[in-house]
């Protein structure tokens, strides 16, 4: 039987398509009205809302908790302190990407990490003797991110404070009498804020955002915007851009952090004596320098593509839904250089993009290669170029 | 920007900083040009403006939506990079005399049973005239970006020009051609009564076959204006409109920042008296303040009329050219009234809900009500009960207005530019009042949320923007003024009889609305006759 989340009385009044997605056995909304292009646009220019509380939580306590994590997790938690947040992955031994999520750290020994996938299981067995409590909180918690230029200006109507809170810190609040963590996260690549609560909150906290937005075009927002927006924002979405590697048959669905794009994440790793999951492969394949992949974002000439189908007598489609499947990367002599893993027309750039693994040797930003798409039920070539990710930041995401 | 040139000389100087002006001095930029766009007025936009009338509520007082902006032109120009924001306008609602409604939106399933409550007849009809529309737009969308070949001209670049044109037209389907010319010289009434039977859709429809222009959806040329409309497009897909954040004042303010961008220079309060030409060669512009500024290249974006007799001494002309502006028709027709609303208007038949304001809401229930609204215009008053095209764009763009207070733009037809034994001064406030109480009809109570009215007369469009008789194209869409022939036979390819001199205003092929075409187009001809030295920027 499928689940609903602490917020679905509210949302699923206010769905007027009956379009519901399974996420992780709950039901989300697809999108609330016809065009999932005007929730996007309520992410890019007011404010909007997306329940999460589909997201697997746990919560991390103990005194061993932050050397658990910063031997499990691969980014290094010790410099995420108290009332900040982090992104990070954890990996295998060989060095390729489990999985990602967000931690925020309460205090010293109090830790939530929220991921796409169930991870108890991993990381229980990874705790070994230490003094850690790894429990899911996920049914317990409700969470709901709020995302757009104006969520800052209306979350302050609640929690003042919100108005002063950084690039993914977090800080404890109360809204609509219930107390909540609002941290400075999200999925959009805009300015945006994840409330966290107890699901038996869920419905006073939902009813005092929802007050507070009343007059300024806040929305609620679906799968389909969030799905534009990550992709416009460059960030990566398990199977789809990348696949577990605990759940991987081969090496050819593994991924390195390198090759995702995230090397960032180990920039002082040879300054540091942290022994992590992964470290010495992570380590090897850092000094060599030569990933199989690089992840790079694709901007497909304009010209080319509304060539390509008026050819065909075609009108070009512009489609803002991201594709489900990958699409074949070629290089000038018709050589396979990598592939597309999302694909779409974004409204803010008014381009196709895309996610895109590239060999090395094409992945420098400004590289020109060809992207298969069908046309008359023929394979074609459109040129693109590759860009560095993400495609749209604007400046109040982290100001 | 400023309002003081920073030097005497340029390479090309724009006249009019409307968004043809703009897109055509940031063109010329591009390439690397030295290029001063003079406005006459304190701020960029012509008829795309946006203003705060009243604290905190933004008005698009003239120009209040986009959708023929030319594609290319987003890119070329890197709007995106400037704040290039279309946001989609989700709804089109219609609501009707006897108080049902039609509501359209963008899940083409729900309009099918929407349409099919009205018509079943014409529910499956709606796809066909959909996709028999885009068809014709697919084959004429071509011809709208290109510089129009000179029927007139005997150079080899002229005859290449129109074997081309002979090409792409050979290669049209046979329907569609036929369809095309049905539309290009026949009435939206004619077109529309081949699909439809329900009196609501079609006036739905017919609305776009009237705007800017004296007809009715019966009129012969009625069908041009349909198809012009229906050529723009949004996100791909034709005759769909969004609205640019900020409104179109919004759009113009990315453009200047582009035009800046690419070099371009702006001035502000800065009106020209005339262009300056010595042995029929244009030298560059005097301002009203008495400066001269010298350039090789002139540019004017305004209307036909004071390009050629306004800007210039229409003696240096053509006796033709001059004849055929003399005629070249504008009378204006259209009207803004423009609200500041403190709350949301409700449909009875609608309750309490409010979505259906994302878009435009379409006040024209039938062709016999929009041709009964032009009966009066033939005579030379405003119509007793208007067609009108509000647009309340605070529920897309929320910053239009303070939070829970909304602004709505009015596009009013039909308000002739000459009114029979009277004048606009004195039916300004009339005229108001009648589309207050004709909007009242629909939508009781709504005078009760009017905080603030404006109201836009053709007069008022052509004294502040400067468009003559108050024509919101630079002169009609009708089919002698178009293509070939706009503005005028020979003078298609937006240079003039005098060297150097050009045009760039929506006077010019493909013409008015927010297209940027004449202002892009125009500028790859300035640089083509730049590149070819023999044929210094005049022909005929």
């Amino acid at each position: 039987m499928v689940r609903t989340t602490p917020f679905h009385d509210r949302l699923s009044a206010l769905n007027e398509t009956g379009l519901w997605v399974h996420w992780s056995g709950h039901l989300s909304a697809l999108k609330y009205q016809p065009s999932e292009k005007f929730e996007y646009f309520a992410i890019r220019n007011t404010a909007a809302i997306f329940d999460t509380s589909p997201l697997y939580k746990y919560r991390i306590r103990g005194r061993d908790a932050e050397w658990f994590l910063a031997g499990v997790l691969a980014r290094d938690i010790r410099a995420c302190r108290p009332g900040r947040a982090q992104y990070t992955i954890w990996c295998d031994e060989r060095g390729f990407v489990v999985e990602d999520g967000v931690v925020l750290r309460f205090s010293e020994d109090e830790f939530l990490l929220s991921a796409a996938e169930p991870n108890l299981a991993y990381f229980r067995r990874l705790a070994g003797a230490a003094a850690v409590e790894i429990d899911d909180v996920s049914s317990e918690m409700a969470s709901l991110a709020f995302q757009g230029p104006k969520s800052r200006e209306i979350l302050a109507t609640l929690v003042p404070e919100v108005a002063e809170l950084g690039f993914f810190h977090h800080t404890p609040a109360k809204i609509g009498g219930s107390p909540v963590t609002i941290s400075r996260t999200g999925y959009t690549g805009d300015l945006g804020y994840e409330l966290w609560m107890d699901a038996g909150d869920a419905l006073a906290v939902w009813d005092a955002l929802w007050e507070a937005g009343r007059g300024r075009g806040v929305v609620p927002f679906g799968n389909a915007a969030l799905l534009m927006a990550r992709i416009e924002a460059g960030l990566l979405l398990i199977n789809v851009d990348f696949h577990s590697s605990r759940f991987a048959f081969n090496d050819h669905e593994r991924s390195t952090p390198v090759e995702l794009g995230l090397g960032w994440m180990f920039r002082d790793v040879d300054k540091s004596d942290r022994r992590f999951i992964g470290r010495d492969a992570i380590r090897r394949e850092l000094a060599a320098g030569a990933p199989r992949w690089k992840m790079m974002g694709l901007l497909v000439d304009w010209q080319d593509y509304a060539h390509r189908y008026e050819e065909g007598g075609l009108i070009p489609p512009k489609d803002s839904t991201p594709t489900a499947w990958e699409m074949m990367l070629y290089g000038e002599g018709g050589e396979r250089v990598g592939y597309a893993t999302s694909f779409m027309y974004s409204p803010m750039l008014q381009r196709h993009i895309a996610l895109a693994r590239l060999q090395p040797d094409v992945a420098a930003p400004g590289s020109r290669v060809n992207l298969e798409v069908t046309i008359n039920h023929r394979y074609e070539l459109v040129g693109a170029d590759v860009a560095r990710l993400p495609l749209f930041s604007p400046a109040r995401k982290t100001a | 920007m400023t309002t003081v040139a920073s030097a005497r000389r340029y390479d090309a100087i724009v006249i009019g900083g409307g968004h043809n002006g703009l897109v055509n001095g940031a063109y010329l930029a591009k390439a690397g040009l030295r290029v001063l766009i003079i406005e006459r007025r304190h701020l960029v936009g012509g008829a795309a403006i946006t203003e705060e009338l009243l604290p905190g509520f933004h008005f698009t007082t003239f120009s209040y939506a986009l959708s023929l902006l030319r594609p290319d032109i987003v890119h070329e120009l890197e709007l995106p990079k400037h704040g290039f924001m279309p946001i989609e306008m989700p709804t089109t609602f219609a609501p009707m005399e006897n108080g049902d409604h039609l509501l359209l939106g963008t899940d083409r399933n729900l309009n099918i049973h929407e349409i099919a409550r009205h018509s079943p007849h014409d529910a499956d009809a709606y796809d066909q005239y959909h996709h028999d529309m885009s068809r014709v737009c697919q084959a004429l969308k071509p011809l709208l970006d290109r510089v129009p070949p000179n029927l007139f001209g005997t150079e080899p670049d002229d005859l290449a020009e129109m074997a081309e044109l002979a090409r792409h037209l050979r290669g049209i389907d046979r329907k569609v051609m036929h369809d095309a010319v049905r539309l290009l010289t026949g009435s939206a009434a004619d077109f529309l009564d081949d699909y439809f039977e329900s009196d609501i859709l079609k006036g739905l429809l017919s609305s776009s076959s009237i705007i800017g222009t004296k007809v009715g959806p019966r009129s012969a040329g009625s069908g041009l204006v349909l198809l012009y409309h229906n050529i723009g497009e949004y996100d791909g897909s034709f005759g769909t409109w969004a609205f640019h954040k900020g409104g179109n004042g919004g759009f113009t303010q990315v453009l200047a920042r582009a035009a800046t961008a690419f070099g371009a220079e702006i001035v502000l309060d800065a009106p020209v008296a005339n262009v300056i030409t010595r042995n029929g060669r244009a030298t560059g512009v005097a301002l009203a303040d008495g400066t001269e500024l010298e350039a090789n290249v002139v540019v004017s974006s305004l209307d036909p009329r004071r390009t050629f007799t306004q800007l210039v001494d229409p003696r240096e002309l053509p006796s033709d050219l001059v004849e055929n502006i003399t005629r070249y028709r504008f009378q204006g027709t259209s009207a803004k009234v423009n609200f500041a609303l403190s709350g949301l208007p409700r449909y009875p038949a609608l309750g309490e809900r409010t979505d259906q304001y994302r878009g435009f809401t379409n006040i024209g229930p039938s062709m016999d009500y929009l041709e009964r609204a032009y009966d009066e215009a033939k005579y030379g008053w405003f119509s007793s009960r208007p067609y009108i095209d509000a647009c309340i764009q605070s529920t897309v763009d929320p910053d239009m207005a303070p939070p829970g207070q909304h602004v709505m733009s009015c596009f009013v037809q039909y308000a002739p530019y000459h009114l029979k034994g009277n004048d606009w001064e004195t039916q300004r406030q009339p005229f108001g009042d009648n589309v207050q109480a004709t909007i009242d009809s629909f939508f009781p109570g709504f005078h009760d949320l009017v905080l603030h009215r404006e109201v836009v007369t053709p007069l008022d469009i052509e004294r502040v923007v400067g468009l003559s008789e108050g024509n919101i194209f630079a002169g009609e869409f009708f089919a002698p003024q178009m293509y070939f022939f706009r503005p005028a036979p020979g003078w298609n390819q937006y240079r003039t009889p005098i060297a150097g001199y050009y045009q760039c205003g929506s006077g010019t092929h493909p013409g008015g609305c927010v297209t940027g075409g004449p202002g892009q187009l125009a500028s790859r001809q300035i640089l083509k006759d730049l590149s070819a030295p023999s044929r210094p920027g005049s022909a005929g």
